[in-house]
C-alpha cells in the first residue's frame, strides 16, 4: 500500500477534527428553542370568522383585500397576495373557524433550506423573509411542511410572500397587525412560553370545550404559532402526522457527512491509486524480465 | 507568448469558428426550430414571471427545468467521475478512449444545466449571493450542491484542457494542465459522490409532501448509487452515436476497442443496478409501506422499478454474458428511462401526491427543456469536430510524453521520505 500506517493516521485526525468542526456546521442553532421566542396563540373557539385580520394584513403590507370568505366546504388557501386565510369546518361539534399561515417554527425547515439566509429565523422569534438576499429558488416552498411561502408566479420581480408576525412593528414595542385588531380576544401575542401556560389554562378551566391538545406545542419541533381548538385538529384540515422532530433534523446525518467524505474519499482514492500504479510497475518489470 | 502567437491563436480560432459540415441536417433544423421557440418563450419568461409558461404552482415550486434539466441532467452527467475514476484511479487503460468525450459530455452537462437553473431562478440576478458576500446559508443542502456545482465544473474543465491546448498547440500549457489531472480527478470524485447525492438530499425535508413509496430517509443514498449507472448507460449511448456520427475522425484504437468498451460498460452497470436494486428493496421493506403497494400508486412504484429497474439490470446482465451489444443498447435506454422516471415522480408526480392535481408540465416547458439538451449536443459536437475528443493527439503529444514523468518523481523523493523517516 502507498499509504503506510501514520499517514493513515494522520489523515483519521484531520478527518476527526473536521467532523467537530462540522457540528457547528448544518444545525440552525440548536438551542434557540430555549430562549423566549415571541409567538401568537390563536382560539379557534373564540374566532367568529370575520377575517379582520385577513384585512388587517393585506392592509398593513399593500396586498389587495382578501377574496373569498369562510365556508364550510370551500379551502381557502394561503397564496402571493394573502397571507393569511380563515377558513370554516363542519365538525362533530358544529362549524368551527379555523386560521392558517406561517407558523414561524422555532428550528424552521424554509430557513434551513435557505442558501442565501434570505429567509431567516430572528432572534425575537419571527420567521422573515428578506428581498435583498432571496434569489427565488424556491427551496423554501419545497421544505415547508406547512406550504406556506408563496411565491408571485406573476411577476417579472417576484418575492415570496409569507407572515413576518410583523417583525418590524415587534420591534418597536407593537404587536402584529392580525393580534390588534381581532376584537375577539382569539389571538393572543406574547412570548411563546407564556402562551403556552395561558393556553393550558384555558384547557383546564373549560376542560369540557377544548380539544386537549396545543397544536404547535410539539408539532415539527414547536411552532411559534400555537393554535386551540374544540375539536381534534384533523377535523379542521390540518396535517396530524407532521411529526414532532424538528425538519432541518432530516438534513443533518447528509451535512454531518460532508467533511467526513471530503476527507476520507480523496485519501482513500489516492492510497487505491498508489497501490494499482505499484502492482502495474512490477508487472511491467516482470514482463520486462 | 508573444504577440505575434497571440495573433496566429486568434486567427485559428476565428477560422475555426466557422460551421463545419452540412448545415440543413434534419436534426439542425428540427433544434435550430425548437431553440428560437425557446428564445421566445424565455423573452416572455423574462417579462411575464414565470407562472406565464411554466405549470410551477404554490404546491409544486419547482418546474420541468430544474426537475428534468438539473436534477435528472445532472445524474447522466454522473459517468464522467465514473469513466475517469476507472481511468485515472483504477488504472482501467481500456476506457481511456472514451475518456475525453465523457469528461466533454459532462462538463456541457454542467454548463446548460446550471444555465437551466438561472432559468429557473425567480430573481436570478442575486445569483451571486451564496457565492460571495455574506449570504451564505451553510445549513442548506441546495448551498451545498450549488457550491458543488461551481467546483466540479472547475475540476472538469481542467480535466478536459489538455484537449483544447492540443487543438490550439499550446504545449506548455498542456504539461500543466495534464499534471494537474490526477489531483483534479480526485477532488472531482469526492465532489461528484456528494452533490450526486445532495439532489437527492434536497427533498429529505419534503417528507410530508413526497408519496412514502417514494420517500425515505436513504435518498441521498440511492441517488447517489443510481448515479453510476445512469451515467455509465449514458456513455453507451453516447458511444453507440457517436461512433456512427463521428465515425470518419474516430481513431482506430477506438473504433477497435468500441465492442470491448460497451460491454465492460454493461458489466458495471449491471452491478451497480443490482446493488440499486437490493438497496431499494431494502428501503422498501424498512419502511414498511406494504399497503401503497395495492393502489394506483404502487402500480406505478412497481412500473418503474421492475419495468425499468430490475429489467434492464437483467437485459445488461445477459447482454454481457452473450456479448450482445444490441441488448446492452436496449437495457441502457430502459436505465435512462427509469432514471428519469425516478427522479420525475420523486420532484414531479409523487410530490404533493395527496392533492387531486398531478403536475404535468405545459409545452413551453417542454420546449425550453429541449431546447437546452440541443444546445449542449451542438456545442459537443462543434468541439467533437474541431479538438482531438475522439481522434489522436497531435504527433508533437508523443513527444511530449517522452519527457519524464512527473509522477515518477513525486515517487521518488516519498521513497527518500520513507527513509528519512526510518
Ligand atoms: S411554517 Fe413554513 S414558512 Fe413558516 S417558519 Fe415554518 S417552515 Fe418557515
Ligand atoms: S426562494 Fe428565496 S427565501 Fe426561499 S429558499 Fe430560495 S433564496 Fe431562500
Amino acid at each position: 500500500m502507498g499509504i503506510d500506517r501514520r499517514n493513515f493516521l494522520k489523515v483519521l485526525g484531520i478527518a476527526g477534527v473536521t467532523l467537530s468542526a462540522g457540528k457547528s456546521f448544518g444545525t440552525t442553532k440548536e438551542k434557540k428553542s430555549d430562549v423566549e421566542f415571541d409567538g401568537i396563540l390563536y382560539d379557534s373557539t373564540l374566532c367568529v370568522g370575520c377575517m379582520s385580520c385577513e384585512y388587517a394584513c393585506a392592509e398593513q403590507y399593500g396586498l389587495p383585500d382578501p377574496t373569498g370568505e369562510p365556508a364550510p366546504g370551500v379551502v381557502r388557501k394561503t397564496n402571493d397576495t394573502n397571507r393569511i386565510v380563515v377558513n370554516c369546518y363542519n365538525t362533530s361539534k358544529g362549524e368551527q373557524f379555523i386560521r392558517g399561515a406561517c407558523n414561524h417554527c422555532n428550528d424552521p425547515a424554509c430557513a434551513s433550506a435557505c442558501l442565501t439566509k434570505a429567509m431567516l429565523k430572528t432572534d425575537e422569534g419571527p420567521v422573515i423573509w428578506r428581498e435583498d438576499k432571496c434569489m427565488g429558488c424556491r427551496s423554501c416552498m419545497i421544505s415547508c411542511p406547512f406550504d406556506m411561502p408563496k411565491f408571485e408566479y406573476n411577476s417579472p420581480n417576484p418575492k415570496i410572500q409569507k407572515c413576518r408576525m410583523c417583525y418590524e412593528l415587534i420591534q418597536e414595542g407593537g404587536m402584529p397587525a392580525c393580534v390588534e385588531i381581532c376584537g375577539e380576544g382569539a389571538l393572543t401575542f406574547g412570548k411563546r412560553r407564556d402562551l403556552i401556560e395561558i393556553a393550558r389554562t384555558r384547557i383546564y378551566e373549560e376542560p369540557e370545550k377544548y380539544n386537549h391538545h396545543i397544536y404547535g406545542e410539539h408539532e415539527v419541533g414547536g411552532t411559534g404559532v400555537l393554535y386551540l381548538a374544540s375539536v381534534p385538529f384533523k377535523e379542521l384540515g390540518f396535517r396530524n402526522d407532521l411529526g414532532t422532530t424538528s425538519y432541518p433534523n432530516f438534513n443533518k446525518t447528509f451535512l454531518y457527512s460532508v467533511p467526513a467524505v471530503l476527507i476520507l474519499w480523496p485519501a482513500f482514492l489516492l492510497g487505491l491509486n498508489n497501490s494499482v500504479d505499484e502492482r502495474k510497475n512490477k508487472i511491467s518489470k516482470e514482463k520486462m524480465n | 507568448m508573444n504577440s505575434e502567437q497571440h495573433t496566429g491563436v486568434l486567427k485559428f480560432i476565428i477560422h475555426e469558428l466557422k460551421p463545419k459540415g452540412k448545415i440543413l441536417t434534419p436534426f439542425n433544423v428540427i433544434s435550430g426550430i425548437t431553440i428560437l421557440a425557446a428564445i421566445v418563450i424565455l423573452v416572455i419568461r423574462f417579462t411575464n414571471g414565470l407562472g406565464s409558461v411554466i405549470h410551477a404552482s404554490q404546491d409544486a415550486p419547482w418546474g420541468l427545468w430544474i426537475n428534468f434539466n438539473v436534477i435528472t441532467g445532472v445524474a447522466f452527467a454522473g459517468g464522467a467521475y465514473v469513466v475517469t475514476f476507472m481511468v485515472y484511479i483504477l488504472g482501467l487503460e481500456k476506457y481511456r478512449p472514451i475518456v475525453r468525450a465523457t469528461v466533454l459530455y459532462a462538463l456541457l452537462a454542467y454548463m446548460f444545466y446550471a444555465g437551466a437553473l438561472l432559468l429557473d431562478l425567480g430573481r436570478p440576478w442575486k445569483v451571486i449571493n451564496p457565492i460571495i458576500g455574506n449570504s451564505f446559508g451553510i445549513s442548506s443542502v441546495l448551498f451545498l450542491v450549488a457550491w458543488h456545482f461551481i467546483l466540479y465544473m472547475g475540476s472538469l474543465f481542467i480535466e478536459f484542457y489538455p484537449t483544447v491546448t492540443e487543438w490550439i498547440g499550446l504545449k506548455r500549457q498542456r504539461k500543466f494542465f495534464v499534471s494537474l489531472t490526477l489531483g483534479v480527478v480526485i477532488f472531482g470524485i469526492a465532489l461528484s459522490t456528494l452533490h450526486q447525492s445532495g439532489l437527492g438530499a434536497l427533498f429529505l425535508m419534503a417528507k410530508p409532501k413526497i408519496h412514502p413509496l417514494w420517500y425515505s430517509e436513504f435518498i441521498p443514498i440511492l441517488f447517489f448509487i443510481s448515479s453510476i449507472f445512469a451515467g455509465l448507460s449514458l456513455v453507451i449511448i453516447l458511444e453507440t452515436i457517436d461512433q456512427r456520427v463521428f465515425k470518419k475522425s474516430m481513431s482506430f484504437v477506438h473504433k477497435d476497442s468500441h465492442k470491448n468498451i460497451v460491454l465492460s460498460l454493461a458489466k458495471t452497470c449491471a452491478v451497480a443496478i443490482f446493488v440499486y436494486f437490493s438497496m431499494i428493496v431494502l428501503v422498501f421493506l424498512h419502511g414498511k409501506n406494504y399497503a401503497y403497494l395495492n393502489s394506483p400508486w404502487g402500480y406505478w412504484y412497481l412500473v418503474e422499478i421492475i419495468g425499468f429497474v430490475l429489467i434492464p439490470g437483467v437485459l445488461f446482465m445477459y447482454g454481457y454474458r452473450h456479448l450482445n451489444l444490441l441488448l446492452v443498447r436496449i437495457a441502457a435506454v430502459m436505465a435512462i428511462l427509469g432514471i428519469i422516471l425516478n427522479r420525475l415522480n420523486i420532484s414531479t408526480f409523487a410530490f404533493n401526491w395527496y392533492g387531486n392535481t398531478i403536475h404535468f408540465p405545459t409545452w413551453m416547458e417542454i420546449v425550453v427543456s429541449l431546447a437546452v439538451i440541443f444546445s449542449q449536443i451542438l456545442v459537443f459536437r462543434w468541439i467533437v469536430r474541431r479538438m482531438p475528443v475522439y481522434t489522436e493527439s497531435p504527433t508533437w503529444v508523443k513527444y511530449e510524453k517522452q519527457i519524464k514523468p512527473i509522477k515518477m518523481k513525486t515517487k521518488k523523493r516519498r521513497e527518500q521520505w520513507k527513509v528519512l523517516a526510518e
